[in-house]
């Protein structure tokens, strides 16, 4: 399990990376959506992963018995899907104002402000 | 709880929220600048005080006990970045109130400014990995909205630069978090330095490559600098000036508390990596300023330059603690300076309406206070005696002599002569050349705000100078307690561990 995960990270991450490599500021925003969710996905799958092991304590015990989920690394994931959701927001916005003012999907055409 | 540590994070936070609301009203806006502005500054000295009687000061929020809670830890380095951040947040508040267009404000300026501050103050104080990329989070999305306050067409094309790259780091920042999660277990920086040093595997360098990579683009270091020129010249002058004194510097402290804490420096590919990354930076940044002609152009790269001689110190932290020290001390100059230069020319775009230097000229008759207030950051930027600047690159690179880093030293010497070259550009084009004709008409308005933040951060410099002693023996004992991670460790952890 933990090798074919390991595999969708990295394909993710390589999609990030080809999408944002593109001229088009569309495939961009893409690209930014697909690297966060492979960050997630790392950290979901670095973190050990446990089938059918939700981390509860029985009535009786101070601790879960036996190996469990680690719900830490699942509140990391779910803070930073909040966060990435909100920044793409803004990026989504960003992306159709500057499509707006430059009338132009493509990198190339906004080069003023570089040196 | 210790009401000091968090009264930083706190102030700018409420004062946001009560700007917010208060948003129909300039005068109520304007009112919780100044207010905010002079109690960040008040607490960020109480906190500084306090931290250099006690040593570290530890607060776990919500009475978790590390390293299960989240704690905040104000070490001298930590209280020192945040006065900084205080000083440059106050006079930026001040700035904006004479600079600002009604437009401007209520789109939202003043909110998002203190939700800024209070993200860069929540990235210095926190001693939780995973809480610093949040507050990173908190400061990106603050600087975001600030960038494209306006909506001109430069804006968002800097905008999206700005964006992309560091969005891009902020993955790079969570994919090295979860995999250091993944190793040791824990999230709290000071358990993270305990555990790491018990795992021995090449995943150790991995992660800490992924750290170097993910800080270097925040602190703009060669090569991930392209962003930082590319959009610090399009917001509004007040928003350029608070970028530039604090955001690359949060990138800078985040490098100086992980390498110094948690990863060892005397691994030789760490070192290597950030000794030719130092003199880089340096060199790059200061061969583009040269090539510029615009004024807040010329000063990005600048920034990009100065990086460099933090980072030198940072290199050269294991073989001399003099280096570190002068690093520490050059991240206090270069702050203030960075900022003032910023808001000099945002004078001088309201005096003549251009930052370009071709249709500038003649403002030395004509404002002879103001050339003088720019001299005084500029000089000190290039590093000429008595100011800031010469006792910062002066320790720095009496640093880099005492560890025998002979290529890095003559490199940051050469910098520091192109440096004075720019400024020199800059003084030459600006106010001593004649003025072209016509002049443009400058903007309506009192500055009177606008030379009283200036005067104040220009004295601050010379203060700095001609007291530099104080400032180094406080940039010294930061670096002992940097170089001494035990310190840290017994201070959030307790005793036994």
């Amino acid at each position: 399990m933990t090798s074919l995960m390991a595999l969708v990270v990295g394909v993710l991450y390589a999609a990030a990376i080809y999408m944002m490599l593109r001229r088009s500021i569309v495939k961009l925003v893409i690209g930014l959506v697909l690297l966060s969710n492979a960050a997630n996905l790392l950290i979901f799958t670095a973190a050990g992963l446990h089938r059918d092991a939700p981390p509860l304590v029985p009535d009786d015990a101070q601790v879960p018995a036996g190996l469990v989920a680690d719900p830490l690394a699942q509140a990391l994931i779910l803070t930073a899907i909040v966060i990435g959701f909100g920044v793409l927001a803004f990026a989504v916005v960003l992306i159709r104002r500057a499509y707006e003012v430059v009338e132009a999907d493509d990198m190339n055409q906004m080069r003023d402000t570089d040196t | 709880m210790n009401l000091l540590v968090i009264l930083p994070i706190l102030i700018p936070l409420a004062a946001g929220a009560l700007s917010l609301l208060g948003r129909h009203s300039q005068r109520v806006q304007g009112a919780l600048a100044v207010i905010g502005g002079i109690a960040l500054v008040i607490s960020a000295v109480a906190l500084l005080l306090a931290t250099w009687e006690q040593g570290h000061i530890v607060s776990e929020l919500g009475s978790w006990p590390a390293p299960f809670g989240i704690v905040l830890v104000s070490d001298l380095l930590a209280a020192i970045m945040v006065l900084l951040s205080a000083v440059t947040g106050a006079a930026t508040a001040f700035y904006s109130l004479g600079s600002i267009s009604i437009a401007h404000r209520k789109a939202g300026y003043f909110p998002l400014m203190h939700l800024l501050l209070a993200g860069v103050n929540g990235a210095f104080l926190t001693g939780d990995i995973f809480n610093l990329y949040v507050w990173f989070e908190v400061m990106l999305v603050a600087s975001f909205s600030l960038l494209i306050l306006g909506g001109e067409r430069a804006q968002m094309e800097g905008a999206i630069k700005y964006v992309t790259l560091n969005l891009v780091s902020s993955a790079l920042f969570l994919s090295a978090v979860g995999l250091l999660y993944g190793l040791v277990g824990t999230l709290n920086m000071a358990d993270i330095a305990v555990k790491l040093g018990e795992v021995d595997t090449g995943m150790t360098t991995v992660i800490a490559m992924l750290f170097m990579v993910a800080f270097g683009i925040k602190a703009a270091a060669f090569p991930f600098f392209f962003w930082l020129p590319a959009s610090y010249h399009t917001p509004q002058v007040a928003v350029s000036a608070l970028f530039a004194g604090l955001l690359t510097k949060v990138g800078v402290y985040a490098l100086f508390r992980v390498f110094t804490l948690i990863f060892d420096m005397d691994d030789p590919l760490i070192h290597q990596v950030l000794l030719w990354g130092a003199g880089l930076t340096m060199v790059t940044g200061v061969l583009g300023a040269a090539a510029q002609f615009e004024f807040r152009r010329i000063l990005s790269f600048h920034i990009v330059s100065q990086i460099g001689y933090m980072m030198m110190g940072l290199a050269l932290a294991s073989v001399s603690v003099l280096a570190l020290a002068g690093g520490i001390f050059y991240i206090i100059h270069h702050i203030i300076v960075k900022a003032n230069l910023f808001f000099v020319s945002g004078l001088v775009y309201r005096l003549r309406g251009s930052y370009e230097l071709k249709q500038l000229g003649g403002l030395y008759r004509d404002k002879p206070w103001l050339a003088l207030l720019f001299l005084i950051p500029a000089l000190s930027l290039a590093g000429m005696p008595p100011l800031s600047g010469f006792f910062g690159k002066f320790i720095v690179i009496r640093g880099g002599v005492e560890a025998g880093a002979w290529a890095l030293v003559a490199a940051a010497l050469v910098v520091g002569l192109l440096t004075l070259y720019s400024m020199t550009k800059i003084w030459a084009e600006v106010f001593w050349k004649a003025a072209p004709e016509p002049a443009a008409t400058p903007a309506s308005g009192s500055n009177t705000v606008l030379y009283a933040t200036v005067t104040g951060l220009a004295l601050i410099t010379v203060v700095i100078g001609l007291g530099a002693q104080p400032v180094l023996v406080l940039s010294q004992a930061a670096a002992e307690q940097l170089l001494n991670p035990s310190l840290y460790i017994t201070a959030v952890l307790g005793e036994e561990s």
